[in-house]
């Protein structure tokens, strides 16, 4: 039926997969920047910065130390977490008392400090880094052929993403964290170490986008603006979703994903601001984003 | 020569500010094992801010707060409770986002003893039927009983009840008094600021009367009646 439209399946499915991939981004980031803002009130502006070291992370990994793709995706995440933990205990931890705008701006400034620091060094142009000889090569799914590789990173998002959603909505760590995004003072009065909590969460959202910079590695290639080309439409996400929202991060994430490939078929020259047309009229309708409680 | 009873809890020379406010402005008074204390005085007269001081939540203060032979005044904000202090805040802090049993399960366990969940629903078989539902959900007196059973699961023994009957209806304040009295006779230890003089002159063995951020006058129960005349012009009941 889209052949009436000039439109063959290929090329649709080719767009669903690749917006699914870009949604698959949008989710991991998305999903980290909210659990950020919802327990510490931070807006992450350096969240970008922080998946394109992820990237980067991979690549020394490999060049540095010959740490393959499968050891960066077990050890560039914990490398991040730490360095979260460090700029949440020395930098951040000072904010908390003063407006989220100043959160805003520290990380605002860590961003252009990082990525300033990496173009320096490497340039804009990006490093080649491949998948690992496992998931290479194609995946015939039968009505269309997809490579390997972006199966693997959906599939690894989606887990990803479905493992942060139960730890926080279903275990009693999540209660705790939800509690303390409520009332931390009443946490903290019934003998739970809020200021620590705080720590992990931050160093636990790093390490998302630190995994998210792996995965992305052999698709968008390492770049030092990689973080920023998309850390504006991840807040657009979050915002379409709610901020704080965790389900709304997920499913806003993978849904734009998509919905801007599909933009990309039927009518190109909308799909860089479709994401932006979206927030508009959410923001309209429903100012505290599709899943947000408002306040 | 006997040994003097040591108190519970002894605060000295207290004084506490909410940013440039000073609100407690030296308060001293003493609670013993197995005492029911309340705090009584007009809105406003520090008792809240006497509860948070102690608990810390309140970080600015000065002089002693002292609990089985430690200074909370020492503590960070997270290792008071772990003395074996358990605080129902005033506005009950049930957490909306949590259901009832995360609300129940939150705090940490203090000690070995604590009530066990299945002792808790039994003492409480309403908050049991809405064991799934989001806290906030529930009636204003189940989140009160909510808010009380949340601190016995802790295993706490000193309690620290904030005005737990506020803006409830009287058949819901009767069974919060039972409550009392049954933790009471349980050898709970408790300190209660109450505005419902009524209902905490029959639940507790002695009484602090704050004003301006200071204790002025004590009794014990059987001493109301004759200082009834001095309570009139503190609480102007």
């Amino acid at each position: 039926m889209f052949e009436a439209l000039g439109i063959s399946p290929n090329q649709l499915y080719g767009q669903l997969v690749l917006g699914l991939i870009n949604g698959s981004f949008y989710a991991l980031l998305s999903l980290g920047l909210a659990v950020i803002f919802g327990l510490l009130n931070v807006i992450n502006f350096a969240h970008g910065a922080l998946y394109m070291l992820g990237a980067f992370g991979a690549y020394f990994a490999l060049t540095l130390f010959g740490i393959n793709y499968w050891g960066a995706l077990i050890l560039v995440p914990l490398g991040m977490a730490c360095i979260g933990a460090c700029i949440e205990r020395t930098m951040l931890r000072r904010l908390y008392q003063l407006d989220h705008l100043y959160g805003l701006l520290l990380t605002f400034g860590l961003a252009l400090i990082l990525e300033g620091v990496f173009r320096h060094y490497y340039g804009a142009s990006g490093i080649p880094y491949s998948a690992p000889k496992e998931l290479q090569g194609p995946l015939n799914l039968g009505f269309m052929v997809l490579p390997l590789y972006r199966a693997w990173v959906i599939l690894v998002s989606l887990a990803l993403c479905f493992v942060t959603w139960f730890l926080i909505e279903r275990t009693r760590l999540g209660a705790v964290l939800r509690a303390s995004t409520e009332n931390p003072t009443l946490v903290q009065a019934f003998g739970i170490n809020v200021p620590l909590l705080l720590t992990l969460t931050y160093a636990g959202g790093v390490a998302l986008a630190g995994i998210a910079g792996v995965l992305a590695a052999p698709i968008y290639q390492v770049n030092p603006a990689m973080g920023s080309n998309l850390i504006i439409v991840i807040f657009a996400v979050v915002v379409v979703g709610g901020m704080g929202s965790i389900m709304g991060a997920i499913i806003t994430g993978y849904a734009l994903g998509i919905l801007e490939g599909l933009t990309k078929v039927f009518y190109p020259p909308a799909s860089a601001i479709v994401i932006f047309a979206v927030m508009a009229i959410v923001l309209m309708v429903r100012p505290a984003g599709l899943f947000g409680r408002g306040e | 020569m006997l040994d003097e009873i040591q108190p519970l809890l002894k605060i000295e020379n207290l004084h506490s500010w909410y940013g440039e406010s000073h609100v407690l402005q030296g308060v001293n008074l003493e609670i013993f094992q197995g005492e029911t204390v309340t705090l009584l005085g007009r809105n406003g007269a520090g008792k809240t801010t006497t509860l948070r001081s102690i608990m810390g939540v309140i970080r600015k203060r000065t002089g002693k707060i002292e609990f089985q032979n430690t200074d909370l005044l020492k503590l960070p904000p997270h290792r008071v409770a772990h003395e074996g202090i358990g605080y129902v805040p005033e506005e009950r802090g049930i957490f909306s986002s949590l259901s009832v049993d995360e609300n129940l399960m939150l705090p940490p366990e203090l000690a070995k003893n604590a009530t066990t969940i299945d002792e808790i629903y039994q003492f409480f078989p309403n908050l049991l039927e809405r064991r799934n539902s989001p806290g906030t959900k529930l009636s204003g007196g189940e989140q009160q009983m909510l808010a009380i059973a949340r601190i016995l699961r802790t295993g706490a023994r000193f309690i620290l009840l904030d005005e737990p009957t506020e803006g409830l209806a009287p058949v819901i304040v009767d069974r919060i008094g039972e409550i009392i009295l049954k933790l009471k006779s349980d050898g709970y230890t408790i300190l209660l600021v109450e505005q419902n003089f009524r209902f905490a002159t029959k639940l507790a063995d002695r009484h602090y009367v704050m004003e301006d951020g200071r204790v002025v006058d004590h009794m014990r129960s059987d001493e109301l009646s004759e200082k009834s005349a001095a309570l009139h012009k503190f609480l102007g009941v």
